[in-house]
């Protein structure tokens, strides 16, 4: 069955909260109901058929046809089926999602992906700054499932990431991996400044070249690792073309010392004779 | 009961009585095939039987690289033990002590289950502190860092209660040299099937036991029937013509897999005649009384 089609009919004038587009929100609710569906607390309240036109389908998947940098919470607390978006959207895309996949056609703001707990987030553009990190006052980041993003990532991508799997195949703003807990980061572009600063735990993965050095992460030469190979045949499995340099030696760097920290950097793209 | 003769072999009108237990596979890998087998060799070492061994253990078959997890060349092992404790007890320290230690070496699940034994998530604390945790999609690794780089293994493995143990052929013939090539071309022939394994030396056994003893401290004695030197002494399963017994044990992680095993053992026994092989074929079993599986021997006939 086909999906259920939100269509933007214009950009919103003001930020929209889209966290209760949610599949399984939708499931046994009439056309009619969901076009009645408030989006907001705002006076003057807007409904979801004052922003969007609506084609019916299977609402286990969900498609919105256009979007704006104004669409907030796209996919937060998502436990199951699928939200295309055909187009950018705001910030904390996908926060506390658990399960289903999100895949964002456009760029998403920040806080995409914040405090994911599982599913796949997948964002074909660039994302915002703190991909995957806690909101102000909380204390861990995301802490399960994948993220992939195929453009660049802004600051602190992966900050105070607690468990789970976070690609950026464009470059990444500074701090990438910041206070990192636990999971694992893999960059694949250029990465601004150093990585990694007061990680804990957690492997940080430079594919695209080499990092600053940091007086508190230490040279542990380089080695042939397996783990290296499972996270390659991991990658090759979620159909990323990312495994070869990690099938060859990686330097690994350990730190971040500064913390006592037992977290590692892999720095995969020196071994590349290409 | 009229005799049945295939080819020349006598087979018996008789069943191998199997029993219930708990079983687990795992995946051993290393930089080379001969390490990944060296170290499954070793890990499956003095696992014959649950008697005296703790649990019964083997190689099933080994895999490619692109069979892996992680690319390299591997082996299949299988491990069934009695009881989920005793299971759990032997996985660790066989691991432990004859996988960690194998240069290169890492292990995995190879079996799903919803039932599962600890593995990394237990070895882990020979890290001592330096051991990593790695998700990756479903599956949870521990890497230990080791003398030669690490140590990767599989948090947790799943294990079956719906495994096999004690399927058996018992192979007679009118010379030692005769019923060795005849358990041999079987082992050759159940070796090529799957989930199962044959725990004994080369898969075969010849000291058969019967279950207990004039001696009150064993569970366990000589198969005296089957004894070709007690022909005359005792009530004797063998004919003047047999001057030799040997015996096969299969597990398997099915009861159909062990049926299939038996049945590829006994195509190859009668594949060979009597001339060269064996004369008859048996199976051991208690009356029907202890275990729920049993593998009729005429019903596994090529």
């Amino acid at each position: 069955m086909s999906a259920l089609v939100f269509r933007l009919k214009q950009p919103p004038d003001r930020r929209i909260d889209l966290s209760g587009l949610i599949p399984e929100a939708l499931q046994g609710r009439s056309e009619r109901a969901i076009a009645r569906l408030a989006l907001d607390g705002a006076r003057n309240k807007l409904k979801v058929g004052d922003l969007f036109s609506l084609r019916m389908g299977e609402p286990m998947s969900l498609r919105f046809e256009g979007g704006s940098e104004r669409l907030d919470l796209v996919g937060a607390n998502m436990a199951a089926g699928e939200i295309v978006v055909e187009g950018s959207v705001g910030e904390q895309a996908g926060r506390l999602m658990r399960a289903g996949t999100l895949h964002i056609q456009g760029n998403a703001g920040p806080f995409a992906a914040s405090r994911l707990k599982g599913g796949r987030l997948e964002i074909d553009g660039d994302a915002g700054d703190r991909l995957a990190a806690p909101l102000a006052g909380e204390m861990a980041g995301m802490s399960g499932g994948v993220v992939i993003v195929h453009g660049d990532a802004g600051a602190r991508a992966g900050d105070r990431l607690r468990r789970g799997l976070i690609v950026v195949g464009g470059s990444s703003g500074k701090d990438a991996g910041s206070r990192m807990i636990a999971g694992t980061l893999v960059l694949r572009g250029k990465v601004a400044g150093a990585p990694g600063p007061l990680m804990r735990r957690g492997t940080i993965v430079l594919l695209g070249g080499d990092c600053p050095p940091s007086p508190t992460f230490l040279d542990c030469g380089s080695h042939h690792l397996v783990a290296a190979t499972l996270l390659a045949a991991e990658l090759e499995r979620l159909g990323l073309g990312l495994a070869r340099k990690l099938r060859r030696p990686v330097r690994r760097l350990a730190g971040d010392m500064a913390v006592a920290g037992k977290g590692e950097i892999w720095i995969a793209s020196h071994s590349d004779p290409r | 009961m009229r005799r049945l003769s295939v080819s020349g072999v006598v087979v018996e009108n008789s069943f191998a009585e199997a029993f219930d237990m708990r079983a687990t596979a795992l995946i051993i890998t290393a930089d080379s095939r001969k390490w990944a087998r060296q170290a499954a060799t070793t890990m499956t070492g003095f696992a014959t039987s649950v008697i005296g061994c703790g649990c019964e253990a083997g190689i099933d078959r080994e895999l490619t690289a692109a069979e892996t997890p992680d690319g390299r060349p591997g082996v299949r092992v299988l491990l069934f033990a009695v009881s989920t404790a005793e299971l759990q007890k032997q996985l660790l320290a066989r691991v432990g002590q004859c996988v960690l230690t194998a240069p290169g070496s890492a292990c995995y699940g190879a079996i799903a289950g919803e039932e599962k034994l600890k593995l990394g998530s237990a070895l882990r604390y020979f890290g001592d502190g330096w051991q990593i945790s790695k998700k990756f999609g479903s599956r949870h690794y521990w890497r230990l860092p080791v003398m030669d780089g690490e140590f990767v293994c599989e948090a947790t493995i799943g294990m079956t209660k719906a495994a096999v143990g004690g399927g058996n052929l018992i192979i007679m013939g009118a010379s030692a040299r005769n019923v060795l090539n005849a358990a041999e071309a079987a082992v050759r022939r159940i070796g090529a099937t799957r989930d199962i394994i044959m725990p004994f030396p080369g898969g075969i056994v010849r000291s058969g036991s019967k279950v207990g003893s004039k001696y009150k401290a064993l569970v366990a004695s000589t198969n005296d029937a089957y004894c070709p030197t007690l022909k005359g002494a005792v009530a004797s399963k063998l004919g003047r013509e047999i001057a030799s017994v040997l015996e096969i044990v299969i597990d398997g992680l099915t009861p159909e897999a062990v049926g299939e095993a038996m049945r590829a053992g006994i195509a190859a026994i009668i594949g060979l005649g009597p001339e060269k092989g064996a004369l008859r074929i048996d199976a051991g079993n208690y009356g029907g009384k202890l275990g729920r599986h049993h593998f009729h021997l005429r019903a596994l006939l090529p």
